[in-house]
């Protein structure tokens, strides 16, 4: 552990010595990652099968890595909580994947890509990083059309593409609103294969509950048989953690139910640093909330903002009539008016607030869920009328029947209603150019780690970036570290497994035995609240001491009066999820210190003390251009310790966003 | 609203199961299916009683994960997903039974969750195309057809929930098979492993439990994704040409 190099700041945190990427080659950003796959130790394809892999996650990012890796000869172990690896929630993306192809001839390139997505980040994530993603991206496509992924295609045969928020050029390939469960599904095939071949071991239906550690390597997992429940131990070279963001700490969000923050919560616990927790992506056009039973928020594709255009009455006396009776003139089509050049293109940390702020100004629309209206319009009215209904439906027409279903209004004939929500989260475990978290051994792929998009996260680029770690970026750094294998043969009863295992028992039956008075889902909704209202949208100061005493009386609460029923010894999906809130409860505060020390406003950290005189983020690159990287502060209530990870912009040059 | 469920509890795959009877008020007509039994099961939490276990995962009707019969259609009235049906549906003073999805090939785990392994167990024996990942071709090295692509796509918005299963008076999985086949076969990528394909997945179909098609047409009446019966037509062809190859 490292040393703290002062005394607690506000009472919640030290800081700790800096941190530093070492796996980055120097030179030209260009030339890193190939000078870094040529750098990386090969491992003979006779050694492969004698080393092994765990990999946790079958979304796009575990998904693709587990097909790879078992494709390349080495044994791998896949692990899923779901039914079947095809239910990643990566599925569930609707918009399409951004490729530096320049199929369109509109000035994209891999830098300009790099570039976009750098700005687009706000400038808080790592450009050796992103240059790679960007530079990868192309590859990502052929993969996926030779594996039989129906991208849209134009009548020629070729490849169509769209744009997506925060961007001039089209470089998003797409499959209709279905994108991430076409990829997915492409994945999970090339995964499949290799379950077929005997390269993969696939356990479905299982919680890694628990990170083996011994002698200062990552060795393993401990997992729960979700319908047994008999718990597991697994035992590898090298562990990947590929398993999502961590979003549902909200409660309500556009995450699947399931996805959660147990496998990285669990490694953080171990030594893995948490890089920017605080840094959560508020999507602009979710559908409303509609009450207070709502178990989820549901996205609509941002693609929807290339055809839709977004508006309020003017006047806040119009916002309860019906929106085809106030004329063009008493509307206000705010994105247009404030962001002139991207127009409803903006990206989504600017598009979030704006609607936001015309909501906190009385003009929000829809029902009043409390005493407030949540909700501007996103109409396909002039779109309707340039295209064709059917040039429409073909277009945007399943997410529009989504709509419907959801709502049970008309999209064809009623302006839609939406609203921001939770979408995605930019922080995760901190890891080096290799993926490599601070624990050896302990890879992180995809929305799980925090490296590629920085403070916000450009459309279309999460599918990009959980595709370009698993296929292309981990099989080639984790090779170095597999060169260096086999360990030392670890059996279980060794130490570390012994003590992980314990403390996994430990835990599920202490939360059987309080048997408390209220249920799992009330706590959790109760801190989904809390860190909406102080660790949402915009966040101060005040806001975020307070929402901290909050979450630790909620969680000394739970540990005092959860109450969950049934055995540990059979499938319990109150157990399952007793113990992600558990973590969540951790995460919560830690989130909140972070957004806490951040006294700065950059992507999807909105802080009330800092902004410019018309209301825009105002950032601090002098004091905050750095990568906060958390270390935990141990079991017995120890403060977490700070590490700065500076950021060194070479290739770009930092400078305030404008979208005006 | 207020309603009568009448629901399938079952504690373990051989446990004898049974019909039980829950009552539920003031339902809105917003919530989801799901989100009606999330309250029950808060409900039954504060009486100290086990919560009635079944399969949900990203509640907008893209992950497949939640399927339940609902007064013996598959998903209940609308053609959707369970998390995407709307209480709206019904109607005040209903009595509304709902079980697992019925099939051998899919046992029943606890109450409402089943086992739908097999549909994995067919993609395995030849539901993909064998690409290694860092050496496929330009992607426009390859024209597609736009009516074949999009005919691809349409089968490819197969979910594998398992409704058609569940529909099926035969249990029969030819849908879900015929979707993929066809997915894969419109595409010129998918051509080299076509015969193989075929045979291998009908083989595995059949070998997992599931019965045969008679052409009743219920799977693609309960199918979400509205997946059309032809894509059956399309599997049979592929048989038969493949097995006119010798295979």
């Amino acid at each position: 552990m490292t040393q703290q190099t002062s005394g607690l700041i506000h009472g919640l945190y030290a800081e700790g010595e800096p941190i530093q990427d070492t796996k980055a080659p120097p030179g030209p950003v260009a030339d890193r990652w190939n000078t870094r796959k040529f750098e990386a130790a090969l491992v003979n394809p006779a050694n492969r099968r004698k080393l092994s892999v765990i990999i946790v996650g079958t979304g796009l990012a575990g998904g693709a890595a587990a097909a790879t890796l078992g494709e390349a000869g080495y044994h791998v172990k896949s692990f899923c909580y779901q039914d079947s690896p095809r239910r990643a929630h990566s599925i569930a993306a609707q918009g399409g994947i951004n490729a530096a192809k320049n199929y369109k001839e509109d000035g994209d390139s891999v830098f300009r890509l790099f570039y976009d997505t750098v700005k687009g980040g706000d400038y808080r994530s790592r450009e050796s990083n992103v240059y790679r993603l960007a530079e990868v991206s192309a590859n990502i496509i052929d993969q996926c059309v030779a594996q039989g992924v129906p991208f849209a295609r134009e009548y020629g045969g070729l490849l169509d593409n769209r744009s997506f928020g925060g961007v001039q050029v089209s470089r998003t390939f797409y499959a209709r609103g279905q994108t991430g469960q076409q990829l997915l599904i492409g994945a999970y095939q090339a995964l499949e294969r290799q379950i077929a071949a005997g390269t993969v071991e696939m356990f479905s239906r299982h919680d890694m509950l628990e990170v083996i550690v011994a002698d200062g390597r990552a060795r393993g997992i401990i997992a729960r048989d979700l319908v047994t429940g008999e718990i597991e131990t697994h035992l590898a070279d090298a562990v990947v953690l590929a398993t999502g963001g961590y979003g549902n700490v909200f409660f309500l969000s556009t995450n699947a139910m399931g996805s959660n923050v147990t496998a990285t919560w669990r490694a953080h616990r171990k030594g893995a640093y948490f890089g920017n927790p605080c840094y959560t992506q508020i999507h602009p056009t979710c559908i409303p909330v509609a009450g207070e039973h709502q178990s989820k928020l549901t996205l609509m594709s941002e693609s929807l903002r290339n055809d839709g255009r977004i508006w309020v009455p003017k006047r806040a006396e119009d916002c309860d009539k019906d929106p085809r009776q106030i004329p063009e003139e008493d509307r206000d089509y705010y994105l247009e008016r404030i962001y002139p050049s991207f127009g409803n293109l903006v990206p989504r940390d600017i598009a979030s607030r704006a609607a936001k702020n015309v909501c906190d100004e009385g003009r929000g629309v829809g029902p009043k869920v409390g005493d407030f209206r949540r909700g501007v319009y996103l109409d396909f009215t002039d779109a309707l009328r340039r295209m064709s209904k059917e040039a429409v439906a073909e277009k945007y027409g399943n997410l529009l029947d989504m709509y419907q279903q959801i709502t049970g209004e008309n999209p064809y004939e009623v302006p839609m209603r939406i609203y921001p929500a939770v979408h995605y989260t930019m922080g995760g475990l901190w890891v080096d150019y290799d993926l490599q978290s601070s624990i050896p051994g302990l890879f992180v792929a995809g929305e799980a780690n925090f490296s590629d998009h920085g403070a916000n996260r450009l459309g279309a680029s999460a599918l990009m970036q959980g595709l370009a770690d698993g296929y292309f970026v981990l099989p080639n750094t984790i090779r170095d570290y597999l060169a260096k294998g086999p360990f030392q043969k670890l059996d279980e009863s060794d130490e570390s497994v012994v003590e992980a295992k314990a403390s996994v028992d430990a835990r599920l039956a202490r939360l059987l035995e309080i048997n408390g008075d209220r249920t799992v889902d009330s706590f959790h909704r109760e801190l989904g609240n809390i860190m909406w209202e102080y660790c949402g949208m915009e966040r101060s100061e005040e806001g975020l001491l307070k929402g901290i005493d909050l979450i630790r009386a909620l969680r000394d609460e739970f540990w005092r009066n959860v109450r969950v029923l049934g055995a540990a010894d059979t499938l319990n999906q109150s157990l399952e999820r007793a113990g992600r809130v558990a973590d969540f409860l951790e995460l919560g505060e830690l989130m909140c210190i972070d957004a806490l020390h951040r006294r700065e406003s950059c992507g999807g950290h909105f802080r009330a003390e800092s902004q410019t005189e018309d209301g825009e983020a105002l950032r601090h690159d002098d004091e905050f251009a750095y990568v906060a990287a958390w270390e935990w502060g141990g079991d017995n209530g120890g403060a977490p310790i700070l590490h700065k990870e500076d950021l060194v912009y070479e290739a770009v040059e930092m400078k305030q966003r404008s979208y005006k | 609203m207020n309603l009568t469920l009448k629901i399938w509890r079952q504690a373990g795959p051989r446990a004898k199961g049974e019909v039980v009877t829950y009552p539920v008020t003031d339902i809105s007509p917003d919530m989801s299916f799901l989100e009606m039994l999330d309250v029950l099961n808060e409900q039954l939490t504060a009486r100290g009683e086990e919560p009635i276990a079944f399969d949900s995962d990203c509640r907008e009707g893209i992950c497949g994960m939640c399927g339940l019969m609902i007064s013996g259609k598959a998903h209940g009235p609308e053609v959707t997903t369970t998390c995407q049906l709307h209480m709206r549906s019904f109607h005040d003073g209903d009595e509304i039974t709902v079980e697992p999805w019925r099939a051998d090939a899919f046992p029943v785990i606890k109450d409402l969750v089943v086992d739908r392994e097999a549909f994995d167990r067919i993609i395995q024996a030849g539901g993909f195309i064998s690409a290694n990942t860092g050496a496929a071709p330009e992607a426009h090295s390859v024209p597609v057809p736009k009516p074949k692509a999009d005919r691809s796509f349409m089968a490819a918005a197969c979910i594998g929930c398992g409704a058609c299963v569940a529909a099926c008076p035969n249990a029969s999985g030819m849908l879900f098979l015929g979707a993929k086949i066809t997915h894969l076969g419109e595409l010129p990528q998918g051509q080299p492993e076509r015969d193989a394909r075929v045979v291998a997945m009908v083989n595995q179909h059949d070998h997992e439990g599931f019965g045969g098609c008679t052409n009743i047409g219920e799977c693609s009446l309960a199918c979400p994704k509205e997946i059309p019966q032809d894509v059956i037509n399309q599997l049979n062809q592929d048989l038969r040409r493949a097995l006119s190859h010798g295979l």
